[in-house]
C-alpha cells in the first residue's frame, strides 16, 4: 500500500476545496447573507476538516474547525457576519493554503494558527474566549492527548457516544504494519471516529513503532463490536479496550459548553465520514487520475506511431496498390481521431491558474490602496497540463504589473473623471490552434514617451532607434531586459525583475507577448500560447536539395511571384501583396544556401503579429501532420529555427521559426 | 579500477573515449544540415526516433578534409547535456587499463589540445584520452 497516494489524494481534493473557499469568501464579501455561499464554505472547511484529521494534519484540523464552528453561526442566524469575520476567513484561508502547499513539497503542514483560531473564537464567543482551552487541561485520562481531541470526546460522551482507548498489538512477526494499521483505522471508521492515536498516524503511516499502538475512538457501537472488528484484522495479536476515563470536573465543565452552539459539531463529525466517502465515490467513478509519466508515454509512442504512418503512406504512393491505398487511408482517419483524443489527455482548463487571481487582487489591490474589481471570463478554456504549469507565475507578475502600474490610484482616477473602481480583466480563448490569454486594465495606459526616454537613459536603444518605434514599439520595451520603470519601488513589482522574465518564459512555451494601449483608456497585454505542444500541421518546402518544415499556423497563403513584380525599397525586397508592401525574405540566403535566379518564385506568405512576409522556396512539397521535436540543448538558440522532426523517409528536416524570421 | 575504452582513428592517430560515456557506435546515416551552426558541426541525425546532433570530429580537431569510407563511423556519447555523435575514420576496438600504462600530457599537449586528459601506452599501442563534452563546447556559438 502507497500512503503517498493518499496524500496525492488530499492534496488534489484539498486544493479544490481550498479553491471553492477562496471563490466563495469573495461572493460571501460582496453578499453578506447570501446563504449558499456560507453554505459552500461550511462544507469545504467542514470536508477539509474531515480529511486533514484523518490524515493527522492537526494545524488545518484546527484552523478548520474554528471556520466551521463559526460559518455555524452565521449560517443558524444565531449571529450576523462582520467585516471581520471576513478578514479572518481570509487569512485562514490562506493559511491552510501556505499548509497544503508545504505537505505538497513534502512537509508536515505544520503552521501556527493560535493566532487565527482565537480571532474566530472570539467571534464565536465574543465574552468568554478562555472556557474552552482552560477546561480540557483540568481533565485527566488514561491516554495523553491535545486539547481539541479533548474537547471533542467530551463533546462526544455529552451527545451519547463512548469513547474508549484500544491497546494494540500486532503479531511480532508482522510484515506489513502500515498495512495492518491501516485495515485497523478502516475498521474502526465504519463503527465510529478515530479521534486520535499514539503514536501519531504519521509515525504509524512511516512504520515508526514497535509492534503496539493506541488509538483513542469515540464510537455508538458496543464494545465487544469494536473487539471483534479489530481482532479479525489478519496479523493482529491482542485487541485490549477500556473506556476513557476523564475527571468529574471536566464533565461539569462541559456542560457549561453545551449550550454554546460550538458544540452542536458532535454528530457532524461522523457524518463528516459519510460524507468524504458519499462525495468521492461519484467522482471516482467519472474520472480517474493518471499519473502524467504514464500518459507522456502514451504520446512518445504514438508520435512514432505518426512517423510509421508517414512512412506507410509514402509507400503506398509509390506502390499504389487501390487495397494498399485504402487500407492506409483507413488507418489515416484512425489515426487522426486517436491523435485529438491522446491530446485532449494532456489539456486541462485554465481555472485552475485563473482561481487563485481573485484573492491576489483583492489583496494586492487592498495593499496598494486601490479598488479594483476582477473580471474572469473564458476560465474553461483547456491548455496543455505544460503549459498550465508553467504559465501561472507570468500571470501573477503582469496582473500584479497593471495593479501597480496600470491602474491609478483613486485621486487620478478622479480627476481624469474615471470611476473611482477601477477594472482588470481576464480573459481566455481559442482561436485557431492557439490559446489567447489577455489581461486588460482601464488604467491610464503607458506612457509611452517616458518608457522610450528611460530605455534610452538606460542603454536600451539610440535616441536615433528610439524616433523610430512606433506606439506599440515602444510599448514592449517594458520587456527588454533590466527594465524597470516604477517611480516608487513597492514590494510588488519595480523589483528589478522585470517583464523580460515574463517574456523569455512565455517564449520558451511557445508563445508570444504582445501589447495594445491606449494613453487614458488602458492597457492590454496579449499573450499567445499554442494550443498543443508537439503535434502541428506544417507545410513542407525544398530549400535546393533541403527540406524544411512552415508550421501551418503562420502561413497565410502560398503564391507564386515573376521576379518582374519585385520591388526595391530600402535596400530590401518587397512585392504588393493584397494591395500592400510585404518584404521579400529568401530562406536561401537566411540559411546560408546557394541563391538562384529566376522568372519566378515560389513564395510562402507568413505572419507574426501583425507583421507579414514573403518566405522564398525552391519548391512547396506539401502539407503535413509533424511532430516537432527539440533540437537538443547543444544547439539551442540556433537562428530562425524552432525545432525539427522526422519525415516519413527517416530524415530528419528542421522547422523554420518564421516568428524570428519577421521579428530580426 | 578496470576501465575501458572505446579507441577510434583519425588518419594514422588513435584516440580513446571512457566506454562509460559511449551509447553507441553507429554507421554513417544521412546528417540534416543545420544552418548558422559552427563549421564543423555536421548536423542531425534521427537516432532512433531521437534528434541528435552530430560534429565532424576532423574539422573539430583540425585534420584535413576527406570522402567518408565504408569504416567511418559515428560514435554517439551520453554527454552533460543530453547525446551526440562524432564521426570518426574508424573504430573497431576496446581497450582495456590492464593492458595499457597511462602517463600525463607533455604540458605543450596539455596547452594545445584542451580536450585531451591523458596518454595511454600498452605493448603495441598509443592513444590519447579524450574528455568528450569539451568536443561539444560553443557549437552554437562559436
Amino acid at each position: 500500500m502507497d500512503l503517498n497516494e493518499y496524500v496525492g489524494l488530499f492534496l488534489d481534493e484539498s486544493m479544490e476545496h481550498l479553491q471553492a473557499i477562496n471563490t466563495s469568501l469573495l461572493d460571501f464579501e460582496q453578499r453578506m447573507d447570501d446563504e449558499a455561499v456560507i453554505d459552500q464554505i461550511f462544507r469545504s472547511a467542514h470536508t477539509l476538516k474531515g480529511m486533514a484529521g484523518t490524515m493527522g494534519y492537526d494545524a488545518i484540523a484546527d484552523l478548520t474547525h474554528e471556520m466551521e464552528s463559526a460559518l455555524d453561526l452565521v449560517r443558524s442566524k444565531k449571529q450576523p457576519a462582520t467585516a471581520e469575520l471576513i478578514d479572518v476567513l481570509f487569512v485562514a484561508a490562506e493559511q491552510l493554503e501556505t499548509m497544503v502547499e508545504d505537505i505538497s513539497r513534502g512537509g508536515k503542514g505544520k503552521l501556527d494558527v493560535a493566532e487565527t483560531v482565537n480571532r474566530l473564537k472570539r467571534f464565536i464567543q465574543p465574552n468568554d474566549v478562555q472556557t474552552a482551552t482552560v477546561v480540557p487541561e483540568v481533565a485527566q485520562q488514561n491516554f495523553e492527548c491535545d486539547v481539541y481531541s479533548k474537547a471533542v470526546v467530551q463533546q462526544s460522551i455529552a451527545a451519547g457516544y463512548q469513547a474508549y482507548v484500544l491497546s494494540i498489538e500486532l503479531s511480532a512477526d508482522v510484515i506489513l504494519k502500515a498495512a495492518r494499521v491501516y485495515m485497523v483505522f478502516d475498521r474502526l471508521q465504519s463503527l465510529g471516529d478515530v479521534i486520535l492515536s499514539n503514536p501519531t498516524s504519521d509515525d504509524l503511516e512511516q512504520e515508526h513503532f514497535d509492534t503496539s499502538f493506541e488509538i483513542l475512538f469515540v464510537t455508538q457501537s458496543e464494545q465487544k463490536t469494536i473487539q471483534e472488528a479489530v481482532e479479525t484484522v489478519s496479523e493482529v495479536a491482542n485487541v485490549t479496550i477500556v473506556p476513557f476515563e476523564t475527571m468529574p470536573e471536566a464533565e461539569v465543565a462541559i456542560s457549561t459548553l453545551q449550550p454554546e452552539p460550538a458544540t452542536v459539531d458532535v454528530p457532524k463529525t461522523e457524518t463528516s465520514v459519510n460524507e468524504t466517502l458519499d462525495t468521492t465515490a461519484p467522482v471516482a467513478s467519472k474520472t480517474i487520475r493518471v499519473n502524467l509519466e504514464r500518459i507522456d508515454r502514451l504520446m512518445n509512442l504514438f508520435e512514432e506511431f505518426i512517423i510509421d504512418r508517414g512512412r506507410l503512406e509514402r509507400i503506398a504512393a509509390e506502390v499504389s496498390s487501390p487495397e494498399l491505398t485504402d487500407t492506409v487511408e483507413r488507418i489515416k482517419r484512425g489515426t487522426n481521431e486517436l491523435q485529438s483524443l491522446v491530446l485532449t489527455l494532456r489539456m486541462m482548463p485554465i481555472e485552475q491558474v485563473f482561481n487563485r487571481f481573485p484573492r491576489m487582487v483583492r489583496s494586492v489591490s487592498k495593499d496598494v490602496g486601490k479598488h479594483i474589481k476582477l473580471h474572469i471570463t473564458g476560465a474553461e478554456t483547456e491548455l496543455d497540463r505544460t503549459v498550465i504549469d508553467e504559465i501561472g507565475d507570468p500571470l501573477v507578475h503582469l496582473i500584479r504589473n497593471a495593479i501597480d502600474h496600470g491602474i491609478e490610484n483613486k485621486a487620478d482616477r478622479i480627476l481624469a473623471g474615471k470611476p473611482v473602481e477601477g477594472n482588470l480583466s481576464l480573459r481566455a480563448y481559442h482561436s485557431g490552434n492557439r490559446v489567447f490569454i489577455e489581461i486588460e486594465d482601464d488604467g491610464a495606459g503607458i506612457n509611452h514617451e517616458r518608457v522610450t526616454r528611460i530605455a534610452i537613459e538606460k542603454g536600451l536603444i539610440t535616441e536615433e532607434e528610439a524616433t523610430q518605434l512606433t506606439i506599440e514599439e515602444a510599448s514592449m520595451l517594458l520587456f527588454a531586459p533590466g527594465f524597470s520603470t516604477a517611480e516608487t519601488v513597492t514590494d510588488l513589482s519595480g523589483r528589478g525583475v522585470g517583464l523580460d522574465v515574463v517574456k523569455s518564459k512565455i517564449e520558451s512555451l511557445g508563445g508570444e507577448v504582445f501589447v495594445e494601449t491606449r494613453r487614458g483608456e488602458g492597457t492590454i497585454f496579449r499573450i499567445s500560447l499554442p494550443l498543443t505542444l508537439s503535434i502541428i500541421s506544417a507545410m513542407l518546402v525544398e530549400l535546393g536539395t533541403e527540406t524544411y518544415a512552415i508550421p501551418l499556423t503562420a502561413i497565410i497563403e502560398t503564391t507564386s511571384l515573376r521576379s518582374s513584380s519585385i520591388l526595391q525599397a530600402h535596400r530590401e525586397k518587397v512585392f504588393d501583396f493584397r494591395g500592400q508592401l510585404v518584404p521579400l525574405i529568401s530562406l536561401n540566403e537566411v540559411y546560408g544556401l546557394p541563391q538562384h535566379d529566376a522568372d519566378a518564385y515560389s513564395v510562402v506568405v507568413v505572419r507574426s503579429g501583425e507583421k507579414l512576409a514573403g518566405l522564398v522556396v525552391s519548391e512547396l512539397i506539401g502539407q503535413q501532420e509533424i511532430v516537432m521535436k527539440p533540437l537538443g540543448s547543444y544547439l539551442e538558440g540556433i537562428r530562425a529555427i524552432s525545432g525539427a522532426t522526422i519525415l516519413g523517409d527517416g530524415q530528419v528536416a528542421l522547422i523554420i521559426d518564421s516568428n524570428a524570421l519577421l521579428r530580426k | 579500477m578496470e576501465q575501458k575504452w572505446v579507441v577510434f582513428q583519425l588518419e594514422e592517430n588513435s584516440y580513446g573515449i571512457d566506454v562509460q560515456s559511449v551509447r553507441s557506435i553507429e554507421r554513417l546515416i544521412p546528417i540534416t544540415r543545420i544552418p548558422n551552426a559552427a563549421s564543423f558541426v555536421k548536423g542531425v541525425i534521427n537516432l532512433r526516433g531521437v534528434v541528435t546532433p552530430v560534429i565532424d570530429l576532423r574539422a573539430r580537431l583540425g585534420f584535413e578534409m576527406i570522402e567518408e569510407t565504408e569504416e567511418t563511423r559515428i560514435i554517439i556519447a551520453t554527454l552533460e547535456h543530453g547525446d551526440a555523435g562524432f564521426i570518426v575514420d574508424r573504430a573497431n576496438e576496446v581497450v582495456e587499463s590492464s593492458d595499457v600504462r597511462i602517463e600525463p600530457l607533455s604540458e605543450q599537449k596539455q596547452e594545445d589540445a584542451s580536450y585531451l586528459t591523458a596518454v595511454a601506452k600498452g605493448e603495441h599501442q598509443l592513444f590519447s584520452l579524450i574528455e568528450p563534452n569539451r568536443l561539444f563546447e560553443d557549437i552554437v556559438h562559436a
